[in-house]
């Protein structure tokens, strides 16, 4: 016996509640309105009504003139198009794996391989350098990254990089860029993950351990499947961050003294239409590409993982 | 699934199908063959300039870079009736458009514009026009408010960058003129004679290479690297042919021949393509440059601030010539401008504020850059603390240097570092040369000019 059953065991790793199969009320009454009104009402002001905004200036131009897709196609044939949205796939593809791989890995070990004592101190060092605002820890990469005052120098001069310029090389921004997401972001993640590892009951892990299941094929065919959802979430969360990312590139762009594009990324060509070139009608054309990148993988990754699936009726 | 569609024939619900192909067919088409132009609108106003109601009480907000911070604070000192408040930005360095970015938002919401602002000469380009049509130029054309007798005290060429449509729309406050910077102390030991041709600073540096590795004679590794050497030698990497129209030829022999010397010096490592800027090269070699063809405010923010290099070494020189050429050229890195905004509400202030930082000798004549009002100047050559620190006297070279900037570089819309810094400087570390380089940068040059509008000749 090596395959286990994990439909059988899914409904009791439901969340309590669910668990209980308690039926919602068809109507909630004037309270569940009255408690997402203050939600909806920043929702409409701060992302649905510039969302739609962004839409009117993408189809007009700047004297208020209806043009189609005018707007699209003067962005896309823009000759730094094509590189800033290059960029971002390489970055995100690299970035994504790294993520889902390590916060996932990392969590399954922290959960069943460690002292709960030593697991908690991890997770709170895990979890810190996420506390540091976007910029701050530009900052401490920037150290980090140039021979000349880095902790480790040496490691980086022996890495064949004998300066700065050296080492902000084009080809290597994904990677440092990767280095910069993961180290603030990915601790957060792991902490959510070590979360949802909780969720599983003691008795299924239980039942994988009697039916001969080791550590690692616990995690591969228990653990992780049944965090499914999660690691949806994080993904469609992370790959709407990571298209927009704007400041690291951005702030490496300035500290290395313009060796760094100033449109690395789509957001910063943006930023530069609406911004140098005063052409907001072309800038919000580049946030819709952006927004429909974002939709088309959410969209995906809520489909194939049943993220919004509601287990009511099971 | 039943969907109120379950009652229909098969056959309807085809009908349907096909008619909504053909709506978003209809609506595609629609929307591609449209409809306005997407370009951006691009006519300049040529309205007489209208000021906004004036209050000769009002305060007058003034931005300025960290550098002159202490010019806006002594005209206060001296002025101790005037209102100001002074806001530190980065005035531009490395290419940064926050001036432009800040105004684009002002021009939408309609207030919020600074009187006064300190600006590099890329920023006229902008500000001397509407940001969109409709709008007011942010800069005030100064010719209407400053006695023209102060104008034409500027040195030749210098209100160049603020001219546009027959007004001037900003005072220059210093001129970066390129001179041969050299320690003295280290060619005199080495035995070495300052070159004063192009040819002789190459065989120069294939000395240095030879006999004393280590020392350099120059670096290509900064933003502005480009201004000192290729501007100098009359390349033309961004020439305006006409109001719109830019010759961007790197194949001109005024280029490659700039490209092969330097090659040359880079393969020997008597050039550096490491920043002079940087906190790496400062640390390793500051102490051993040797020569540096830069500009007129190297002397005090290169060679002491920088490097620390102790006082009575460092030297300043003509700029070189070109064997076989009558006339010598040289480039100009930076040198800022004031700029008074046309929607300040107190114009008088504001202009009062601007003629005293550029044409008084009380605060020029202790800038700390080479100011471009010719009176000041004098005064400025003549005030001992700004050439105690150098080994000779710097006025033949500042004064030469000052006459010789080639016209032919043009302001363009654009910052002219992005494709130098972003495309050349990445290829030079990665050990590529400059001659190899040179098309990589034509295009990068060339591309940017057309989407800012300008008709592009590469030859």
């Amino acid at each position: 016996m090596t395959s286990l059953d994990i439909r059988g065991a899914a409904p009791a790793a439901d969340p309590i509640g669910r668990r209980t199969s308690v039926r919602r009320p068809a109507a909630g009454g004037l309270a569940g309105y009255l408690f997402v009104s203050g939600y909806v009402v920043l929702l409409l002001a701060f992302g649905v009504f510039p969302t739609g905004y962004a839409a009117y200036l993408a189809l007009t131009n700047d004297r208020g003139q209806f043009t189609g897709l005018g707007q699209f196609v003067k962005v896309v044939q823009d000759f730094r198009f094509l590189p800033a949205f290059g960029d971002i796939v390489v970055y995100l593809v690299l970035w994504l794996v790294l993520l889902v791989v390590l916060s996932v890995g990392a969590a399954v070990i922290l959960r069943g391989r460690m002292r709960p004592g030593l697991s908690a101190t991890l997770r709170f060092l895990f979890y810190v350098p996420g506390a540091l605002a976007g910029i701050a820890s530009v900052l401490v990469w920037l150290f980090m990254l140039d021979p000349s005052v880095s902790p480790v120098g040496w490691l980086i001069s022996a890495a064949g990089f004998g300066n700065f310029a050296a080492v902000l090389a084009p080809g290597n921004l994904p990677v440092i860029l990767v280095l910069i997401a993961f180290w603030a972001g990915a601790g957060g993640w792991m902490v959510v993950m070590y979360g949802a590892l909780n969720n599983i009951p003691d008795e299924v892990i239980e039942a994988a351990r009697i039916d001969g299941a080791g550590p690692w094929r616990t995690a591969w065919s228990v653990q992780i499947p049944m965090i499914k959802k999660w690691i949806a979430y994080m993904t469609i969360l992370a790959f709407a961050a990571g298209t927009q990312i704007f400041v690291e590139p951005q702030l490496l762009q300035t500290a290395s003294l313009g060796r760094v594009s100033p449109t690395w990324s789509p957001n910063q060509l943006a930023y530069l239409y609406a911004f140098q070139k005063g052409d907001f009608n072309g800038a919000a054309a580049i946030s819709i590409f952006l927004l429909v990148l974002g939709l088309a993988c959410a969209g995906v990754l809520v489909t194939r993982s049943g993220l919004f699936t509601v287990d009511d009726n099971e | 699934m039943k969907s109120l569609a379950s009652g229909w024939t098969g056959a309807s619900q085809r009908r349907l199908g096909r008619a909504g192909l053909a709506v978003v067919a209809a609506a595609l088409l629609a929307a591609l063959a449209g409809c306005a132009s997407a370009e951006q609108t691009t006519e300049a106003s040529n309205d007489a300039f209208k000021p906004v109601t004036q209050d000769a009480s009002s305060t007058i907000t003034v931005w300025a870079d960290s550098t002159r911070l202490d010019a806006v604070k002594a005209y206060q000192s001296s002025h101790p009736q005037a209102k100001l408040n002074v806001v530190t930005y980065d005035g531009g360095a490395d290419g940064s458009t926050y001036l432009q970015t800040k105004v684009q938002l002002f021009d939408r919401t309609g207030s919020g514009w600074p009187d006064v602002v300190f600006a590099p000469p890329v920023d006229l380009t902008w500000a001397s026009r509407p940001t969109t049509p409709g709008k007011v130029p942010f800069a005030a054309p100064l010719d209407g408010l400053v006695d023209q007798k102060l104008l034409d005290g500027f040195a030749t060429g210098s209100l160049a960058p603020c001219q546009f449509n027959g007004h001037t729309y900003c005072m220059r406050n210093d001129l970066a003129q390129v001179v041969l910077w050299y320690n003295k102390k280290l060619m005199d030991k080495f035995g070495y004679t300052v070159p004063t041709t192009w040819e002789q600073y190459e065989a120069l540096g294939e000395k240095v290479a030879s006999e004393h590795p280590g020392y350099f004679i120059g670096s290509v590794g900064d933003t502005n690297a480009h201004e000192s050497y290729f501007w100098a030698s009359q390349c033309p990497a961004f020439n305006l042919v006409k109001d719109s129209t830019l010759r961007v030829a790197l194949q001109d022999p005024k280029c490659t021949r700039m490209a092969t010397l330097l090659d040359k010096l880079i393969a020997n490592k008597s050039v550096s393509t490491e920043a002079f800027f940087s906190a790496g090269y400062a640390k390793e070699h500051g102490s051993k440059t040797l020569m540096a063809f830069g500009p007129s405010w190297y002397g005090q923010y290169l060679f002491n601030n920088a490097f620390k290099v102790p006082a009575g070494e460092i030297a300043a020189s003509n700029p070189l010539s070109w064997e076989g050429e009558s006339q010598t050229f040289t480039g100009n890195v930076g040198g800022g401008t004031w700029v008074v905004s046309s929607h300040s509400k107190n114009l008088k202030a504001a202009t009062d504020l601007v003629t005293w930082l550029t044409t008084s000798n009380d605060y020029q004549s202790g800038a700390p850059t080479y100011p471009a009002y010719s009176p000041a100047a004098e005064a400025w050559l003549k005030n001992p603390a700004n050439s105690d620190y150098f080994a000779d006297d710097i006025t033949p070279a500042f004064t030469t240097a000052a006459g010789q900037v080639w016209t032919g570089w043009s302001n363009v819309k654009f910052s002219d570092q992005t494709a130098w810094s972003s495309v050349v400087l990445p290829a030079l570390t990665e050990g590529k040369t400059l001659t190899e380089t040179l098309p990589a940068w034509q295009q990068a040059i060339s591309d940017e000019a057309k989407s800012d509008g300008y008709t592009v000749v590469n030859q």
